[in-house]
């Protein structure tokens, strides 16, 4: 449990916030609003490890999922996954990784097999047994034989998401990137994600880093948890560490709901409208 | 590395099966489509009997029908091809699939090649039905005609289309609202300048100059010396060449600026449409 999976190092992200048009620039008007989403983040994680990342809508959690994934580049500091850098060396950093975000991207005509074989040929992988594989995980996700071959966009919301899941299983990523992977999902889906995501650490030793708003979730699953807040990483610590971070309430032991809400408390309101 | 290479070869093929899957999705599309196109390139054609009804004696309907049906066809293919690979990187972003293929262990390269084999076949597929219905109904002699090497010069051509294609497609990769909209003026420009409906003689001198590095102008040149005229494969060499040169300058630069344009992307947060 010690060799270090990723390695985060003073990572910065800022973003200029302008029209999708980016000319002819309207003098003396407003020019670009800068956003500062990922502030000087340091952290590792090590190998077989649950490393949650808590923090407010527009904290940054997503961007810093996507710098470990090579989908952003970072403005400074650096990111390393099994040693590879994600800037110099990102194919080595791809084939180690796979992500699963809030928002299940499919071709949404195609159905869940078509979806995931492409998927799984992007990673070189033999089709006739990622075919097999396939509904093996969808069958393990909970996902009826039937939906296999139909569109994605005739399924639920959760059951897309179980689709999006397994697109990342397929390929037996060593580290798995799971952005809010249970957001919007009924209790039983959830558990049935919370399960598997504890199955992999155990069975594959996958390294698995996790976003999320539920905090029971993180609580039970995570190993160690950062909060984040505006960019910046507020507190990170075992579960049990940062509930001990702030005094009991009316008799209460503390939450980690309550230590949420301490750490990130005063920004609740203002960026409620950032997702 | 050999291993590799096979991986990426594979790889490739898997863009080849997703769009073939969304064929099958969108086959009703598709004979819209190619509907269309027929009737596009029925009605262009009868404009050479209409002037000779309308014009003098001396104007040859039957010959300027031919002309116009060349140009017809050629074009329909080129810009088939055109479309088939900036739609896809559309459609990706459309879908927010984007970041998944974006994401995956693959070359450029390999991305291209895979959408590319789909492309031609698609293209010279397409064409062919065109190609059969325009002959049947204007009765037109092909017995005399180069027809291998008429499909020989239009792959040849195919190669700078696929490097225009891969600079087009870097639109919709900055541009995700109005992106796809803004590659018809590349098709629009080249229409213009290529003598697909005239000889450039007719242009303006400083358009003519535009033509001379147009590809298309020696793709449509070739083909009608092949099907009109009969000239032997051979002797098609003269048009071959600078549509070859013409693509190994164009791919390796289509690449070199989508690689540069994915990197800004990269940089700047453009392949996500929300934090
Ligand atoms: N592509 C982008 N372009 C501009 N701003 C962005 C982009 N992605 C994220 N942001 C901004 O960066 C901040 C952090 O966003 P994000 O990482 O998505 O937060 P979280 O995932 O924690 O909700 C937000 O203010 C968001 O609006
Ligand atoms: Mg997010």
């Amino acid at each position: 449990m010690n060799e270090i999976a990723i390695h985060v190092q003073d990572i910065y992200k800022n973003f200029h916030k302008q029209s999708s048009f980016p000319w002819p620039r309207r003098n003396g008007g407003e020019v670009s609003r800068q956003v500062v989403a990922v502030d000087n983040v340091s952290f590792d994680v090590h190998k077989g490890e649950i490393f949650g990342v808590l923090g407010p809508n527009g904290s940054g959690k997503s961007t810093l999922v996507r710098l470990i994934a090579t989908l952003l580049l970072p403005d400074g500091g650096s990111i390393t996954v099994f040693d590879h850098d994600v800037v110099r060396d990102p194919m080595a950093v791809q084939r180690l990784i796979n992500r699963v975000s809030v928002e299940a991207s499919f071709f949404k005509k195609l159905s869940p097999m078509e979806n995931l074989s492409y998927g799984a040929r992007l990673y070189g992988l033999n089709n006739r047994q990622a075919r097999i594989q396939i509904r093996e995980i969808l069958n393990r996700l909970g996902l009826e034989a039937s939906s296999v071959g139909k569109p994605v966009e005739e399924m639920s919301r959760g059951m897309q998401q179980k689709v999006a899941i397994a697109r990342a299983l397929l390929t037996h990523p060593a580290v798995l990137l799971l952005d809010e992977p249970t957001t919007g999902l009924d209790p039983r889906s959830k558990r049935e994600v919370q399960s598997l995501v504890c199955e992999l650490r155990d069975q594959e030793g996958t390294t698995i880093l996790l976003t999320t708003h539920d905090m029971v979730e993180a609580d039970t699953l995570c190993d160690r948890i950062a909060i984040m807040d505006s960019g910046r990483v507020v507190a990170l610590e075992t579960p049990e560490k940062l509930r001990s971070l702030v005094p009991s309430q009316n008799g209460h032991a503390p939450t980690l709901e309550d230590v949420f809400l301490e750490l990130t408390g005063k920004k609740l309101v203002s960026e409620e409208a950032n997702s | 590395m050999i291993t590799s290479a096979t991986q990426q070869l594979r790889a490739s093929y898997a863009f080849v099966e997703r769009n073939a899957y969304l064929i099958r999705r969108y086959w009703s599309w598709e004979l819209v489509w190619l509907t269309y196109s027929i009737a596009n390139s029925l009605s262009v054609s009868y404009i050479g009997l209409g002037i000779e009804k309308m014009g003098g004696q001396n104007i040859d309907g039957r010959q300027l029908v031919l002309y116009l049906v060349v140009g017809t066809l050629v074009w329909r293919y080129l810009s088939l091809l055109f479309y088939w690979i900036t739609d896809m990187i559309a459609l990706e972003r459309w879908e927010g699939t984007i970041e998944y293929t974006l994401m995956a262990p693959i070359h450029r390269l390999t991305h291209m090649l895979g959408q590319t084999t789909f492309a031609v076949t698609y293209s010279l597929l397409f064409t062919g039905i065109i190609l059969a219905v325009t002959v049947k109904l204007f009765q037109i002699d092909l017995s005399n005609a180069n027809l291998v090497g008429a499909t020989l010069v239009m792959l040849s051509g195919s190669l700078s289309f696929i490097g225009v294609g891969i600079v087009g497609s870097i639109l919709p990769l900055l541009f995700p609202e109005r992106g796809a909209q803004m590659t018809h003026v590349i098709i629009a420009l080249l229409l213009l300048v290529s003598g697909v409906y005239y000889p450039v003689e007719v242009l303006p001198h400083a358009l003519q100059q535009i033509a001379v590095v147009s590809p298309a102008t020696y793709v449509l040149e070739g083909t009608r010396s092949a099907l009109l005229d009969g000239l032997p494969t051979i002797q098609l060499w003269a048009f071959v060449r600078p549509a070859l040169i013409a693509g190994a300058i164009a791919i390796p630069i289509g690449l070199w600026l989508f690689g540069l344009a994915e990197r800004y992307a990269k940089r700047t947060g453009k392949l996500h449409r929300n934090g």
